[in-house]
């Protein structure tokens, strides 16, 4: 397959999915083939709350490059907010 | 010839007694024919692995695609249960023998069955097939780039465990087809594989392809090279022809 590369850790905060918004407790992190994404890679973030089962999940999957925009986004803005953290 | 066919879920026992779903398709003609054990992908017991079950069924074959994350629960979506496997760490090999196993035994019992079983599986369901082809007797097997036969098991996925020196165990034909653009396994890969079992002395034909890469017969993926995967399906069904045939 596929490249393996995984990466999982605890988060918290919540995600909205089809039947709603999921306090979520877990992520993986992952850059694989997509279920959905047109690419042969993407980088995959499952949002995840195991406790109540596989299905409370949010998924996305995105281009390399529009995730390397994405998580540098991220960062700028939570730099940019750091005094109200 | 009658190539009308049935697909339906069927349950079975696998692997420590647990109940396992499985797609089965089979030819409707009711003369005594071989049977293929589709293993599917990380990805999961997805449609792109229930059509190729049914396409096996077509080509007049019992198949059937045991989905091996099972235990993650019933009416769960394929790729919600391919997360939380992976999130987990995968599944065990000796869990999907087990349930590989199994979905071999349901073949044989069906009364259509001619007692011969291929297994076949793309990505990591060609590692699981290398797998299943050395610990089970099985009478053809077929790997579409199964990565992870050879390199090193990624932190992650510790269940997904270099197999190369199960290559002396191998018990049937294998047939092996690879993209020469494919990373997982990359050629150089592919070249110990097909060393390792040249000096195990065990039947086997390699075919790669060039301008192919990972998963070349995923027509719905962007990887998808139809040259590669039209002469492959064919490679495919002579082969599988061969080993399966009614004596």
């Amino acid at each position: 397959m596929c490249t393996h590369e995984t990466a999982t850790l605890p988060v918290a905060g919540s995600a909205k999915g089809p039947t709603g918004w999921i306090r979520v407790t877990d992520a993986s992190v992952y850059f694989d083939h997509p279920s959905h994404a047109v690419a042969n890679h993407t980088l995959n973030i499952d949002l995840r709350r195991p406790a109540d089962g596989p299905s409370a999940r949010v998924g996305v999957e995105l281009t390399a490059d529009s995730a390397r925009a994405l998580a540098e986004t991220i960062l700028r803005v939570l730099d940019r907010t750091a005094s109200v953290q | 010839m009658d190539v009308a066919l049935t697909a339906e879920t069927v349950f079975f026992t696998g692997h420590g007694g647990d109940e396992i779903e499985a797609y089965l398709a089979r030819p409707r003609d009711p003369g005594a024919r071989g049977g293929m054990v589709f293993i599917h992908h990380l990805p999961g017991y997805d449609r792109e692995t229930k059509e190729f079950v049914r396409r096996a069924a077509d080509a007049g074959y019992d198949a059937i695609c045991p989905n091996l994350y099972s235990r993650v629960g019933r009416d769960v979506s394929p790729d919600d249960a391919a997360a939380a496997v992976r999130a987990d760490g995968g599944v065990p090999d000796e869990q999907v023998t087990g349930d590989v196993g199994a979905a071999v035994a349901y073949l044989r019992d069906l009364d259509t069955s001619n007692g011969k079983v291929a297994v076949i599986g793309h990505c990591s369901g060609g590692r699981h097939t290398f797998l299943a082809a050395a610990s089970m007797p099985l009478d053809a097997a077929v790997v579409c780039y199964g990565g992870l036969i050879v390199g090193e098991t990624p932190p992650q996925l510790p269940t997904m465990v270099p197999l190369l020196d199960r290559a002396p165990d191998i018990g049937c034909p294998l047939l092996g087809l690879f993209g020469n653009d494919d990373q997982f396994p990359t050629p150089d890969q592919v070249d110990v594989i097909d060393k390792a079992l040249t000096e195990a002395g065990k039947e086997h034909e390699f075919h790669r392809y060039d301008g192919a890469g990972h998963a070349f017969f995923s027509v719905d993926r962007t990887a998808y090279r139809v040259e590669a995967a039209l002469d492959g399906w064919e490679r495919i069904w002579t082969f599988v022809g061969r080993h399966l045939r009614s004596r």
